[in-house]
Parts: structure tokens; C-alpha cells; sequence
């Protein structure tokens, strides 16, 4: 009985992790392929320090978003494991 | 105090603290060697990998490539740090759940299979074996520029170093000595980048010097370099000129490759808790971006400098003389590293002067006839020395050039370690222990795990001294097998049911396909004049032999799901497993099992 709680309580943790980590990825390619690369021509018109925010996002921006994205998912995640009481200890 | 003593003075120190560490950091079981004791706290393993992941590449490198190509060579920074994302989201938690001491036994127990096991031990031996060889020729250049030995007696120091830390500390040493070696070489890194900032810019933050104002000039610092690199004929730094697709698939095979790397996967066995592992990544992100986020400024201000010290009054006015070159102390530079080979000029039109600018620039061609010009007379500049002699071209003081070469060769040295750790655990863990001495007791497979260790250093030491023609392809080949073998299949052995035959199916095609692309654009085996293709005109559409990694792991998914879908599901157990490795609860357990 407490098995397939148990085993319920793991796929509704999982699934949510599941999403958290889709959302994330989908911000990850944004900034990177999105606004460095592909969507710079779009950007262009924003003016940062003596080029556009294109270049900003290739050069700088990206590496930062990805550092929130990493310290978003522990925070989110350590979370979530209390909620479902999967965590440790 | 001459500048040879410094720079000795600086290294010495720097080895000192090394040698100091191994002896108090040695290794006294298996967990110790291969992971640590799992008893690493997060943000000194962030520290930790960031040095065992930035390497003489990210050292010396990288800014050399992004000063001369601009905006286009983003994908590096893009590249190298976006895979961190994927691996503290897809891979670190979940591998440090599973609580094993190799990449390859994650492999082989999930998809239950000897033959997974040792196709991804036959992967990581190559990645790992084909980057070591540039970190240890990267360690003999730098001794051999900064400590007038030869570039033979200075690998063979380097060896010698990584010898005592490595096989007596095993993982233990090698992450205390990586948290020293990470302070030398930002450290190293970080002070002349903030000199140059402050001359260039006035700004002591060299990341927002970058988009800054140059002083001198009053315009925006990247206004001013497009301008001047312009002039004399060269793409325009802040543009987009290469292929959009090939930008964006290079960059995503940087990212995928970087998170399937063997050595820098390891290294989150050691936290000891899951949530440890999520944390630790983002810690390992910020060490790098401090590297990262200065490199692109090193690059631009860099450029910016040696544009305007080839053309002291402008470009409208005349080149640098000859004479001012061999006579001003601001370009005593330039001798020093002339005699290295990587420096050369030549005035072809023996006006007395040295004109830099791109000859292969129509404009230019028609300026060039009309001042009696020959040619670029700049005619050799190694990309690699922009970060050496960066501090010389400044004009800053000796210990920063000492500085320097101790932050080099801590760059090459921890990056080297951390390899050799990952080979030595692949064979004494996964093919001694794994496949043909599985009874072994825990005494002898550690000490098994140093004699391979030791071996490892020797057979890496060998091809550094004689680098087989693929080294400078180091980065294709590594990427390429990380990208579409191992990142692959660790991912779906975590996400999906896929079986065992679906995951040897996958990563043998995968593998298969990246390597035939990179063979067919660089050689076969790398031997010259074999190949069929070039990277100017490749094989498919603008797709570069750099670039594939990326597409060889979409081929991997492919066969994997295919394959799986039409052989039998996996085992009971297997998929018990999948579950346990979901959740973080009792991964202490899980590791004293072990």
C-alpha cells in the first residue's frame, strides 16, 4: 500500500521536475541561439555600449542568465524534494 | 631582480604549494582515489572543477580566438558555458544519485550491458587521451617561454608534479591541488586584464570595460575597434560574417560535448549529497564566468592595442618604423617573441616601416598600390600568445609576466590531472575491477588504480613530447565522441526506458558518423592529404567537421529510440532503477552499498 503511494508521490515529483527542467531549457536556447544568434538582426536597433544587445547576450548575457538558470534549479529543486519527501536525510 | 628570477620565483612558489597538498591530501581507499571520500563541499568542487575544467584552451586561448575573429567566435563562450546548464539539470544529480565511481559503470549497470560498458570506456580513454596530449605540450611551452629550459625538460617537470599529487592523492589530491591551481590562474588571469581595463577604458571591471568608453578616444570602446579593425580592411569585430547554422549547431556541440565530458562529470561524485551536486554545478558556472565574462574584454582590448601599436599616429598616418620597433621599450615584446617563432615581420617593400593590414582586402589591395605597400608585413601572429605576452604589450610590471606563466601552467597542469584521473579510474575501476579481475580485494584495485595512474602520466607524457599529427585537432575529436556518444546515452538512460541494445546501437552510430565526418574533412586518422572535404567547402550544406558533434547526437537519439522500440523492454530491475536514480532519497545509502 505504502509502495504504490510512494510510487505516485515519485511520478508527481518527477513529472514537475520534468516541466522545471523543459522551462529552463527553453530559456537556456533563448538567450544563447535566440537573442546571441539567431534573433541578433531583430535586436540590433538596442544600442548597448557601442554595439547591439545581440552581442551583449553572446558575449556576456547568456553566461549570466545561465548562472540564474543553474542556482534557480537547485533552489527550485531542493524545494520541491521537501514538498514530495523525496529528499535526504 | 631580473625577470627570469621572478618568473622562477612565481612558478617555484606556485609548485611548492602543489607538492605541499599531495602530501597532506593522500588517498588511503578506493573512495578516496576515485571520488574523494564523497565528502567534498559544493562550493570548493565548483572551485575544483572550474580548474579541472578551464585548460590551457580557456587559458590561453580563447581570447586569442575571439580578439581576431570578434562576435563570430562567441559559440566558444556560449559554448562552453551553456553546457553546464545541461549537466546540472540532465546529468549531475542524477549520476551522483546512482553513487558509482565511473561514468562508464553508469553505462554498463543501467543498460545492463558489458558491451555498453566498454564502448563508453573505449570513448572516454580517447577524449580524455587526445586532450591530455595539448595540456602537456601546453605545459612545456610555457616553461619553455618563461623559464628558459626546453620544452622537453619542462613537460617533464610537470609530469613529475602531477606524479606526487596524482597517484598518491588520487581524486582527493588532485581536487585540493585543482582549488590551489583555480586561485593561481584567475588570479593570473583577472590582474592584467584589470591594468589593461583601467589604461584602456578607465574602468577596473574589465567586463564592463568591454562596453565601456574608450578613453584616448571618447567613443564607445567597440565603436572605436570596429573602426580601426575596418580600416585596415578586416571584418568588422562586433558583425555576424560566418554561416548562421554553422554557428548555432558549433555552439550546441560545444554545449552537449562539455556536459558529456568524462573528467568534469566525475568530479560531481565527489559532493556528498544530490542536492550538493545541483548546487556545486552552479558554483563550478560562476569560477568559469569570472574567466569568461574577462575573456572577450582581453580579446577586444588586446586587439585594440596591437592595431594601434602598429599604427602609433592612426591609420591615416605612417606605420611603426622598424627602428622604433628595435629601439622603444614598448615594443620589446616583439623581440622576445620573435626568437619563439610564434611572431614574425618582415618589411617586404623595404620602406623602413611595418605596414599591418589585410591584404587580401580588395580596398586595401588598390590603398596598398597606391602607397607603394607589398603586402601585410605583420606576416606572423600566433593567436596563442595573445594571453602570454598580453602584460608585456601593456607594459606592465614583471611579477604580473610572472604571474602569468605560473596561472598557464596551472591552467594546463589541473586540467591534465583531472584527465588522467579519469583514465586511470576507466581502467583500473571499469576494465581491471569490471571485466577481468572482479574479485579483486579493495587493497589491490588501489593500488592497480595508482599503477595506471602512473601509466597514464608516462603514455601521456610520451605523446606530448612527440604529438601525433591529430593533436591540434584535439578539440573536434574530444567534443565530437563527448558529444555523440556519452551525452546521449547518459541522458536517456536517466529520462527515458530506452534498452540495452538501443544504447550500444546509438552510441556506435553516432560515434561511427562524427568520426567518418571529421575523418573525411581532416584526414583519415588524421593523416594528411586524406581527405575528400575541407572545413571551407564541407560535405553537408555549411556544416564545418567542428560542428557535427551536435548532429551525431541527434543521430544517437534516433537509432537509440528506434532500436529500442523494436527489441524487448528493459528488466524489472533496471526499470527500479531508473526510478531510484530519480529521486535524491537515499543517496547516502546508496553510495555505502558500495
Amino acid at each position: 500500500m505504502s509502495d504504490t503511494k510512494d510510487k505516485e508521490a515519485a511520478n508527481a515529483y518527477w513529472k514537475t521536475n520534468v516541466r522545471i527542467i523543459l522551462w529552463s531549457l527553453v530559456i537556456w536556447a533563448l538567450v544563447s541561439f535566440g537573442f546571441g544568434i539567431l534573433l541578433r538582426p531583430m535586436l540590433s536597433g538596442i544600442a548597448v555600449g557601442g554595439t547591439d544587445l545581440g552581442f551583449w547576450f553572446a558575449q556576456q548575457g547568456s553566461i549570466l542568465v545561465f548562472l540564474a538558470l543553474i542556482f534557480f534549479y537547485a533552489w527550485r529543486m531542493n524545494k520541491l524534494d521537501a514538498e514530495h519527501g523525496v529528499g535526504e536525510e | 631582480m631580473d625577470q627570469f628570477t621572478i618568473n622562477l620565483l612565481f612558478v617555484g612558489a606556485s609548485f611548492a604549494v602543489y607538492i605541499g597538498i599531495a602530501v597532506w591530501a593522500r588517498a588511503g581507499s578506493t573512495s578516496e582515489f576515485y571520488a574523494a571520500g564523497r565528502g567534498i563541499h559544493p562550493v570548493t568542487n565548483g572551485m575544483a572543477t572550474a580548474a579541472d575544467w578551464m585548460s590551457a584552451a580557456s587559458f590561453i586561448s580563447m581570447a586569442g580566438l575571439i580578439a581576431f575573429t570578434g562576435y563570430d567566435n562567441s559559440s566558444f563562450l556560449m559554448g562552453w558555458t551553456g553546457g553546464y546548464v545541461l549537466l546540472a539539470l540532465l546529468l549531475a544529480p542524477y549520476l551522483r544519485k546512482f553513487g558509482k565511481f565511473t561514468v562508464s559503470e553508469f553505462i554498463g549497470d543501467r543498460f545492463y550491458s558489458p558491451t555498453a560498458r566498454l564502448v563508453a570506456v573505449i570513448c572516454l580513454i580517447v577524449a580524455s587521451l587526445t586532450y591530455v596530449i595539448g595540456q602537456m605540450t601546453g605545459v612545456g611551452v610555457a616553461f619553455g617561454r618563461f623559464l628558459e629550459v626546453s620544452n622537453t625538460a619542462g613537460l617533464l617537470i610537470g609530469a613529475c608534479v602531477v606524479f606526487a599529487y596524482a597517484v598518491f592523492g588520487g581524486m582527493k589530491g588532485v581536487t585540493y591541488t585543482q582549488v590551489a591551481q583555480y586561485v593561481v590562474l584567475i588570479t593570473a588571469y583577472t590582474i592584467p586584464a584589470v591594468f589593461i581595463s583601467l589604461q584602456l577604458t578607465g574602468n577596473p571591471i574589465p567586463a564592463l570595460g568591454l562596453f565601456g568608453e574608450h578613453a584616448a578616444s571618447g567613443e564607445p570602446l567597440l565603436a572605436k575597434l570596429d573602426q580601426i579593425v575596418r580600416e585596415l580592411g578586416f571584418n568588422e569585430y562586433t558583425a555576424h560574417h560566418g554561416d548562421t547554422l554553422n554557428m548555432v549547431l558549433f555552439t550546441l556541440s560545444l554545449m552537449i560535448g562539455t556536459a558529456g565530458l568524462p573528467h568534469v562529470i566525475m568530479r560531481f561524485f565527489t559532493v556528498p549529497r544530490v542536492a550538493d551536486a545541483r548546487w556545486s554545478a552552479g558554483w563550478a558556472l560562476v569560477f568559469i564566468a569570472l574567466l569568461y565574462l574577462t575573456a572577450p574584454a582581453v580579446g577586444a582590448m588586446a586587439r585594440l592595442n596591437i592595431s594601434e601599436l602598429m599604427w602609433p599616429n592612426g591609420t591615416d598616418a605612417q606605420a611603426v618604423s622598424v627602428e622604433q620597433i628595435e629601439t622603444d621599450p614598448k615594443y620589446d615584446w616583439m623581440a622576445t617573441w620573435q626568437k619563439t617563432g610564434l611572431l614574425g615581420w618582415e618589411d617586404k617593400n623595404g620602406d623602413g616601416r611595418i605596414q599591418y593590414y589585410n591584404d587580401a582586402n580588395a580596398e586595401m589591395q588598390a590603398k596598398a598600390a597606391e602607397e607603394g605597400w607589398e603586402g601585410n608585413e605583420l606576416t606572423n601572429f600566433n593567436r596563442d600568445i595573445l594571453v602570454l605576452a598580453n602584460p608585456e604589450i601593456a607594459n606592465l610590471p614583471g611579477w604580473v609576466i610572472g604571474l602569468v606563466a605560473a596561472g598557464g601552467i596551472a591552467a594546463a597542469l589541473s586540467t591534465a590531472a583531472g584527465l588522467l584521473l579519469a583514465i586511470s579510474s576507466a581502467v583500473s575501476h571499469d576494465l581491471i575491477k569490471g571485466r577481468f579481475n572482479p574479485a579483486i580485494s579493495e587493497k589491490g584495485e588501489l593500488m592497480s588504480a595508482r599503477v595506471a595512474m602512473a601509466a597514464a602520466i608516462v603514455v601521456a607524457s610520451y605523446l606530448g613530447l612527440n604529438p601525433p599529427g591529430f593533436a591540434a585537432q584535439t578539440v573536434a575529436l574530444a567534443f565530437g565522441i563527448a558529444a555523440a556518444s556519452l551525452f546521449p546515452v547518459l541522458m536517456m538512460g536517466i529520462f527515458t526506458k530506452v534498452n540495452n541494445k538501443g544504447a550500444v546501437a546509438g552510441m556506435l552510430t553516432g560515434l561511427t558518423v562524427t568520426l567518418v565526418y571529421i575523418f573525411l574533412h581532416k584526414g583519415w586518422f588524421f593523416i594528411p592529404d586524406t581527405n575528400s572535404f575541407t572545413d571551407a567547402d564541407p560535405l553537408l550544406g555549411t556544416i564545418k567537421s567542428t560542428s557535427f558533434g551536435a548532429v551525431g547526437a541527434m543521430i544517437n537519439f534516433a537509432v537509440a529510440f528506434t532500436v529500442s522500440k523494436m527489441t524487448a523492454p528493459i528488466p524489472k530491475e533496471i526499470e527500479e532503477l531508473v526510478e531510484s536514480v530519480r529521486v535524491p532519497k537515499g543517496a547516502a545509502a546508496a553510495a555505502a552499498d558500495h
